[in-house]
């Protein structure tokens, strides 16, 4: 077996999702069916090949750097308008730190 | 006026005839995509006003005389992971049901500064994560050749619209085959340009190192003049190019005696049945049109598949923990503590596939399984780059399916993940390269489901791709 409830349970931890019960015995199976196809990749040869993180094209190294120009930010009431919750100019959350 | 197969140059015609005025175009066709939309479900919202000044900014034009933009009164869809400031964007998610951006996507200013007119946003898998449409928050799409079937995805809302004559042209995004997938499904025009071609900036992030906006058209002239318009390089994107834009829809000449096209081997041995046979007559008229077609291997391919779903899980689970319930999305009903909302809002807000990628992705990334899956993904795409290179020094372009079969029964493939991840065989290949890609009509099956014929390029050479589509389009239906 290539993973378990229990570590289902504890990745769901690390991504912060909360699932039901249900949920976690489906997603075992999901993920158990999808990592047996992974295991395709142990059979390419990679060892002359270097990681390809990104499309890589040739330019030099700060070529698309933007110049750095001050412009005004996004402001307070726009980046407050979707907030589930705001208050003071602030987004509220539930209590982080007990007095 | 036939707004249903309207076209750019059709728009451009009317307007300067005076048989109908910008804003006599753009209320029509508002009415008429409003009055159409039941049947497929495939816009999500409209923005009436916003289309309306646009039209009325494009005959105040006309009225001075001035020079019109390429777009000039076309009314135009929008996919909803697209920002649009002031129009609500959904992302097909439950989380975003009522966020309503505060600033416009790069493609979108691009767009009516051309002279475009934004009819709605358009309906899609969540967060841009299926191939059928079907994990849209809001409701499937239905295919408007065949309305009990899946218009294709993720851009399924984008694709039918096209189709449906409720849009000229529409804006999609690909990251592993989703503009062409469901142009494939709907008989329609689908791009996927070069990574970098068109700014991502506005573009709601899904797997970063794959994510590309792309255009839909009726023909191939319409969807190129479309990212003729987008593209560019932009300041706000870094990995946007540098690279010069032609000016694609002027170079259409309909001539592509003695191309040189690659049929991969290893994609033709998979495909069966119908659309193999209707791929096989579209090659046979590329030959008639004096293209010299031989077969080439691309050794990777079998790996493709692996390589694709780690890297866009792993790369997903980082972009999507910024819905947590504090800045712009929805929150769960009274969390007890900080983490607690976090987990509620997120386990109530995703649905089921986001849900399964988050979960994949976190895994292939945490402790111990990185080097196993994630660098070794990372390498794997590096030959899937290799293959293609080495093909393009043989050949100058590439002719392939999109996808192993039609647009299949809504509801049918639902229940199996992974043979629906399976299915995306043809399309990641090119999305993993970065290199140009595109689906143009290739016939239908016997029952009238379309085939799309997918034609790759080199990097940035998105205008031997559109000349090769544009001169199979011209020599008629298959």
């Amino acid at each position: 077996m290539k993973i378990t409830e229990k570590e289902v349970r504890y990745v769901a931890g690390l991504a912060n999702l909360q699932l039901e019960e249900g949920e976690v015995s489906r997603l075992q199976a999901d993920l158990e069916s999808i990592l047996e196809h992974f295991d395709k990749l142990n059979e390419a040869d990679t060892s002359d090949v270097a990681p390809m993180s990104q499309v890589l094209f040739d330019a030099g190294d700060t070529a698309t750097l933007r110049a750095d120009v001050p412009a005004p930010p996004l402001g307070n009431e726009a980046a407050l308008a979707n907030a589930p919750q705001k208050g003071a100019g602030y987004f509220k959350v539930p209590k982080v730190i007990e007095r | 006026m036939d707004i249903a197969s309207l076209t750019i140059d059709g728009v451009r015609e009317g307007l300067r005839a005076r048989r109908f005025s910008a804003t006599e175009l753009a209320a029509e066709a508002l009415r008429f995509a409003q009055a159409e939309n039941p049947k497929t479900n495939a816009y999500l919202h409209f923005s009436p006003e916003r289309a309306m000044e646009a039209a009325a900014r494009v005959d105040e034009q006309i009225a001075r005389g001035e020079e019109l933009g390429p777009l000039a009164g076309v009314p135009v869809a929008v996919k909803d992971v697209i920002v649009t400031k002031g129009v609500r964007t959904t992302c097909g998610s439950k989380l975003l049901a009522n966020y309503v951006p505060p600033y416009d996507a790069t493609a979108i200013v691009k767009l009516e500064q051309a002279g475009g007119v934004i009819l709605g946003k358009t309906n899609c898998d969540e967060f841009a994560m299926g191939s059928s449409n079907e994990n849209s928050a809001f409701g499937p799409v239905r295919n408007p050749v065949a309305p009990d079937r899946v218009p294709g995805g993720s851009s399924g809302g984008s694709a039918a619209v096209v189709a449906q004559g409720t849009a000229v042209v529409s804006l999609g995004s690909d990251t592993g085959g989703s503009v062409r997938q469901p142009a494939s499904f709907c008989g329609v025009v689908g791009v996927t340009p070069t990574y970098g071609r068109v700014s991502r900036y506005g573009l709601t992030a899904f797997a970063s190192s794959l994510d590309h906006i792309g255009p839909f058209g009726r023909s191939v002239k319409d969807a190129a003049t479309l990212l003729g318009v987008i593209a560019g390089r932009d300041p706000a994107d870094s990995t946007s190019a540098e690279a010069p834009v032609p000016d694609y829809s002027a170079l259409l000449d309909g001539n592509v005696k003695g191309l040189k096209l690659g049929l991969p081997r290893e994609y033709l041995k998979d495909l069966t049945g119908e659309s193999g046979e209707l791929i096989a007559r579209g090659v046979e008229r590329l030959k008639g049109l004096g293209c010299e077609v031989r077969e080439i291997g691309l050794p990777s391919t079998d790996y493709a598949i692996a390589c694709y779903y780690i890297i866009a899980t792993a790369e997903a689970s980082s972009n999507l923990a910024r819905y947590d319930g504090v800045r712009y999305t929805t929150r769960a009903a009274t969390p007890e503590t900080l983490a607690d909302m976090y987990r509620k809002t997120r386990g109530e807000g995703f649905g089921a596939e986001c849900k399964r990628r988050i979960m994949l992705g976190t895994y292939v990334l945490s402790a111990g399984y990185y080097d196993a899956y994630y660098l070794k993904a990372q390498k794997v795409r590096a030959l899937i780059a290799r293959d293609f290179a080495q093909a393009f020094e043989q050949v100058d372009a590439i002719v392939a399916p999109v996808s192993p079969f039609p647009a299949f029964k809504l509801g049918e493939k639902v229940d199996d993940p992974v043979a629906m991840y399976l299915s995306d065989i043809f399309t990641i290949t090119g999305s993993l390269a970065g290199i140009p890609c595109m689906s143009v009509p290739c016939g239908k099956t016997v029952e009238g489901l379309p085939v799309g014929m997918q034609i790759l390029a080199r990097h940035f050479d998105e205008t031997t791709m559109f000349r090769l589509a544009d001169a199979f389009e011209k020599a008629g239906e298959l």
